[in-house]
């Protein structure tokens, strides 16, 4: 019997997660996937949005503010990278000029820093910003992150603390008891005080299994890329259009790693599952980027990609204790700015929803920071030969791309919350994100993974359980 | 600091055909730097027949033709140091490397040669939409899997791109038992050498469909099914010409690249066409003292003229380092008509040795009439059957002609 049982664990679920695992609780985070973060949170923009986008008194604003404001020590805590880059808001003529306005004003309420830029002045920062570009509203404290970084840290700081972390259990179905819940899963039943459904494109679905009217639906909304290698510096800051009737536009992101990201489109569909890209999409991002910037090198593309957000009919997070059903949380809704607003989203939910029904007991044993793992990138040669000195593997580079060593895959694999897939390893350190796209060192990854784990090279997977990568032994 | 007379980046065919002709020329402090366990580079993997028929007149595997390479750098006492990443090169000849005996090290050396190889274009490169399941690969990778580790990667297979080592695979994967159900080629013409349309696809009946390409991919996690559109003139897919095929596997022989990283971060001259280094009649770089040959130079079809390239740039280098030229006037050498690239890319006034010009025409020519010009001078021209986009091909530079030279070069093909 767990006092706290959290679906989803994205973005939400493993901030939710960690800030629990501070507390005297049983907690359990469950996810029908086969690693951390795999849903909205492995595929989206990567911004710490400041907040001066949503409009006044929805969930969204205030969670989107105060939940920027909570980065940069969480980052520090958690050992993740996280880089301010700032956020240029590009205006094209009058009418508007008068939308950057508004902006402005929402900032300057909410004390954003923020400054106007003439078109000129944009430009001679950002030489690729388009030349019909009259106004530019700067965002200086703009940052962008790892997200996938940050829930993996998350989740490790949570089972660290004692969590139990479900991989690859789907919940089918959910009871009431007299105290509680019992939740149906593909992998037997799982008995709980209290629910929290942070399961994202699956919010509405999980909700409807304990109330008929939870008063939201999830209609998803996908998101189409490019990534650019980061051979090539595209932008410094974030460039955004003004924003409009499809949200926020499509922009150029230069990631924490120096790629570029332009994108995302914004489309409606109908499956909760679908991620594929399409010639429509990546030819809309193409078009659409034109009105805001220029000689877009698409020859340094490495790869395309889509992510659906979990939107809601609300148009607003939905963040409450349901009425039908007490001890079951809505963490739902949670699109964009989700991610800028899960630290923020957790503070509530635990200081607003939970203690007014839980005792919460902090945990003095619980440590809730996480030492980051050791990036042979990052250190001085010094500091590298040491590391080599002590364990050789740390001098074997596996992808040549993204300089990354056997020592650094293999502590991946043995982390707590650590990989056993192959994008699991890439999303933890990264090799395969560079130019090749893994052509050279996915069968070393797949090896190294192989002999880790003590299995067959033919049971290692790509990502989801039925993802394999090699069929069958060759005689 | 270290410091040797040469410091050759890659042990494939080009790095050990440079040190032996080094060695053979009287360089004797030499290191070769090769990532991999063992030298031979791209060789290892490629298991089937057809290498060195013009360097040692028979048909050896890949790896028997990398043996011999092997065995004579170590009869010539070169030293090769596998296990080895480059991380690092800069204008000052200066090389750092990584291994897990000696961790970080830099080395600096008169002569530094790159022969690093290439990479294959990736699906994201070439914008296939859909999902992202299992089950795609480049080709050279399904190789690796096969021809290394022992693994066969799936059943059913589909090609896309008509590259050589598609073209091998779809082969490799059929007499192993897969069923490959055809090979896709943007293009109007293949990419791959003739000899390996025939051998690989029409004698195993796999259809190869030109003006063709890979429109969405599907599967959750494995690879279910692909779809495959004509395309028009323009490049583009044709709505209406859809075909499905049920497949686990899709391989992409799309294109190789020069591996250029460190040759961009020593700040080298890139061509634009190859994406390797602007080299000059020595295989030199526009960083001095460095050189490049083989695939990290531009992407050959024949280890042959890997290895002869490789030669000839090795003895560029003694060249240099004996001082016999002076860099004063250069002449362009470039792509005129009908031409994708040309290489090498600058000929220096004063060079006094005959000079191969290697390059590709842009399209099939029938009777192919090439001419090659300095200024608005005829040099040569002559007249050739059959050239394809896919086959290498070679023009000298005679001595006689360097006295005659009076501008930049220019090679064009038109159909006579
Ligand atoms: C294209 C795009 C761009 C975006 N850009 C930004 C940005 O720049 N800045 C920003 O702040 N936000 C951005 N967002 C929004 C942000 O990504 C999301 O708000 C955030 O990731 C949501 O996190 P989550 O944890 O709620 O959902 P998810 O990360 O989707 O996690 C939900 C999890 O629930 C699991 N689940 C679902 N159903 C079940 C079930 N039945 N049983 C078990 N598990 C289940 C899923 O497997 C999934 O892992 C963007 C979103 C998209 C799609
Ligand atoms: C699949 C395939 C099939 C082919 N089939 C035929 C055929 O049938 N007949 C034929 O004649 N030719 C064939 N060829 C062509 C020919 O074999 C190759 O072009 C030739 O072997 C390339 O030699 P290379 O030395 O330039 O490159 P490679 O063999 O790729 O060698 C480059 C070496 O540099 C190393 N390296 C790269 N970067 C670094 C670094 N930073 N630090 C240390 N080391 C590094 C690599 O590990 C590699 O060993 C084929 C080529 C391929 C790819």
């Amino acid at each position: 019997m767990y006092d706290i049982v959290i679906i989803g664990a994205g973005i939400v679920g493993t901030m939710l997660a960690r800030d629990l695992s501070g507390y005297r609780l049983r907690l359990a985070l469950v996810d029908r996937e086969n690693d951390i973060a795999n849903g909205a949170t492995m595929a989206n923009s990567a911004i710490i949005h400041t907040g001066y986008d949503p409009e006044d008194g929805t969930m969204k604003a205030r969670m989107n503010v105060r939940g920027a404001r909570m980065y940069e020590k969480i980052c520090q805590d958690l050992g993740c990278l996280r880089k301010v880059v700032g956020a240029y808001v590009a205006a094209c003529g009058e009418d508007e000029e008068k939308t950057l306005a508004v902006l402005k004003q929402r900032a300057d309420e909410r004390e954003i820093e923020n400054v106007y830029l003439s078109g000129d002045e944009a430009r001679s920062q950002e030489p690729n910003l388009g030349d019909e570009v009259t106004k530019v509203l700067s965002f200086p404290t703009t940052a962008v992150v790892y997200p996938w970084e940050i829930a993996i840290a998350c989740a490790e700081t949570a089972v660290n603390n004692g969590a139990d972390l479900m991989l690859n259990t789907e919940v089918r179905d959910i009871a009431r008891t007299e105290n509680g819940y019992i939740l149906h899963t593909d992998h037997g039943d799982v008995e709980t005080r209290y629910v929290i459904d942070a399961a994202g494109t699956g919010a509405g679905k999980i909700a409807r299994m304990v109330c008929e009217d939870p008063g939201f639906t999830i209609q998803p909304r996908k998101g189409e890329y490019f990534v650019l290698d980061h051979q090539v510096e595209y932008v410094k800051h974030i460039v955004f259009p003004v924003p409009g009737v499809k949200g926020k536009g499509v922009l150029a992101v230069p990631t924490v790693y120096g790629n570029t990201l332009l994108g995302p489109t914004s489309d409606p569909v109908q499956a909760l599952d679908d991620t594929s890209t399409t010639f429509k999409g990546l030819d809309s991002v193409r078009a659409d980027l034109n009105k805001t910037m220029k000689n877009v090198p698409y020859r340094y593309v490495i790869r395309n990609f889509a992510g659906l957000r979990p939107s809601g009919s609300t148009h607003d997070f939905v963040i409450r204790e349901c009425e039908e059903a007490p001890g079951f949380i809505f963490a739902a809704c949670v699109e964009s700015p989700g991610l800028a607003s899960a630290p923020a989203i957790s503070e509530y939910i635990i200081n607003e929803i939970l203690s007014r029904s839980l005792t919460l007991e902090k945990d003095p044993d619980a440590v809730m920071t996480r030492k980051r793992p050791l990036v042979m990138a990052e250190l001085t040669d010094e500091e590298r030969a040491e590391v080599i000195r002590e364990n050789p593997a740390y001098g074997r580079i596996i992808c040549r791309c993204e300089q990354i060593s056997e020592g650094e895959i293999v502590d991946a694999i043995h982390r707590t919350c650590g990989a056993h897939t192959v994008k699991g390893v890439k999303k933890r350190v990264r090799p395969g994100m560079g130019r090749c796209q893994g052509g050279f060192c996915e069968p070393r990854v797949l090896d190294i993974l192989a002999r880790e784990l003590g299995v067959s090279p033919l049971d290692i997977v790509l990502d989801s359980k039925a993802s394999r990568i090699l069929e069958s032994e060759n005689r | 600091m270290r410091h040797y007379q040469a410091v050759i980046i890659g042990g494939g065919s080009a790095g050990l055909s440079a040190a032996v002709t080094l060695k053979e020329n009287g360089i004797e402090d030499i290191l070769v730097l090769e990532k991999d366990a063992e030298a031979g580079g791209i060789l290892q993997q490629c298991i089937h027949n057809g290498f060195g028929l013009q360097t040692f007149k028979e048909q050896l595997s890949g790896p028997a033709y990398a043996e011999r390479f092997i065995r004579k750098a170590e009869e010539l006492n070169v030293s090769v140091l596998c296990g080895t990443m480059v991380t690092g090169l800069n204008d000052r000849r200066e090389v750092t490397y990584v291994n897990p005996e000696e961790g970080y090290v830099t080395v600096s050396a008169d002569v530094v040669i790159l022969a690093v190889g290439c990479y294959e274009r990736s699906r994201g490169a070439v914008e296939i939409p859909g999902e992202r399941p299992a089950g795609i690969y480049t080709a050279g990778q399904a190789q690796r899997y096969l021809n290394i580790d022992g693994y066969l990667t799936g059943k059913n297979v589909f090609i896309l791109g008509s590259g050589d080592i598609g073209l091998i695979m779809a082969r490799r994967m059929t007499l192993e038992g897969a069923k490959v159900y055809g090979v896709a080629e943007l293009m109007p013409y293949s990419n791959g050498l003739p000899r390996n349309i025939k051998q690989c696809l029409e004698d195993f009946g796999i259809p190869l469909y030109l003006s063709h390409t890979v429109t969405h991919v599907y599967g959750k996690d494995r690879l279910e099914r692909i779809e495959v559109s004509k395309v028009g003139k323009d490049l583009k897919p044709i709505p209406g010409t859809e075909m499905y095929f049920d497949v686990d596997t899709l391989l992409l022989s799309v294109g190789l690249i020069p591996e250029n990283h460190l040759a961009d971060e020593a700040g080298i001259l890139m061509d634009v066409r190859t994406k390797g280094p602007v080299v000059d009649d020595n295989y030199m770089t526009s960083v001095p003292g460095i050189f490049a040959c083989g695939n990290g130079l531009h992407v050959h079809d024949l280890v042959d003229f890997v290895t002869l390239e490789a030669a000839r740039s090795a003895l560029g280098a003694v060249r240099w380092l004996k001082g016999t030229q002076t860099a004063d006037k250069v002449y362009k050498a470039s792509a005129g008509q009908g031409v994708s690239y040309v290489v090498p890319g600058r000929i220096n006034a004063s060079c006094d040795h005959r000079v191969d010009f290697f390059f590709r025409v842009r399209q099939n020519f029938e009777t192919a009439q090439i001419t090659m010009k300095s200024g608005d001078k005829v040099l040569r021209t002559l007249k050739k059957k059959k050239l394809m986009p896919s086959v290498m091909e070679q023009l000298p530079l005679t001595e006689k002609m360097l006295g005659e030279l009076e501008g930049d070069i220019t090679i064009e093909v038109t159909e006579a």
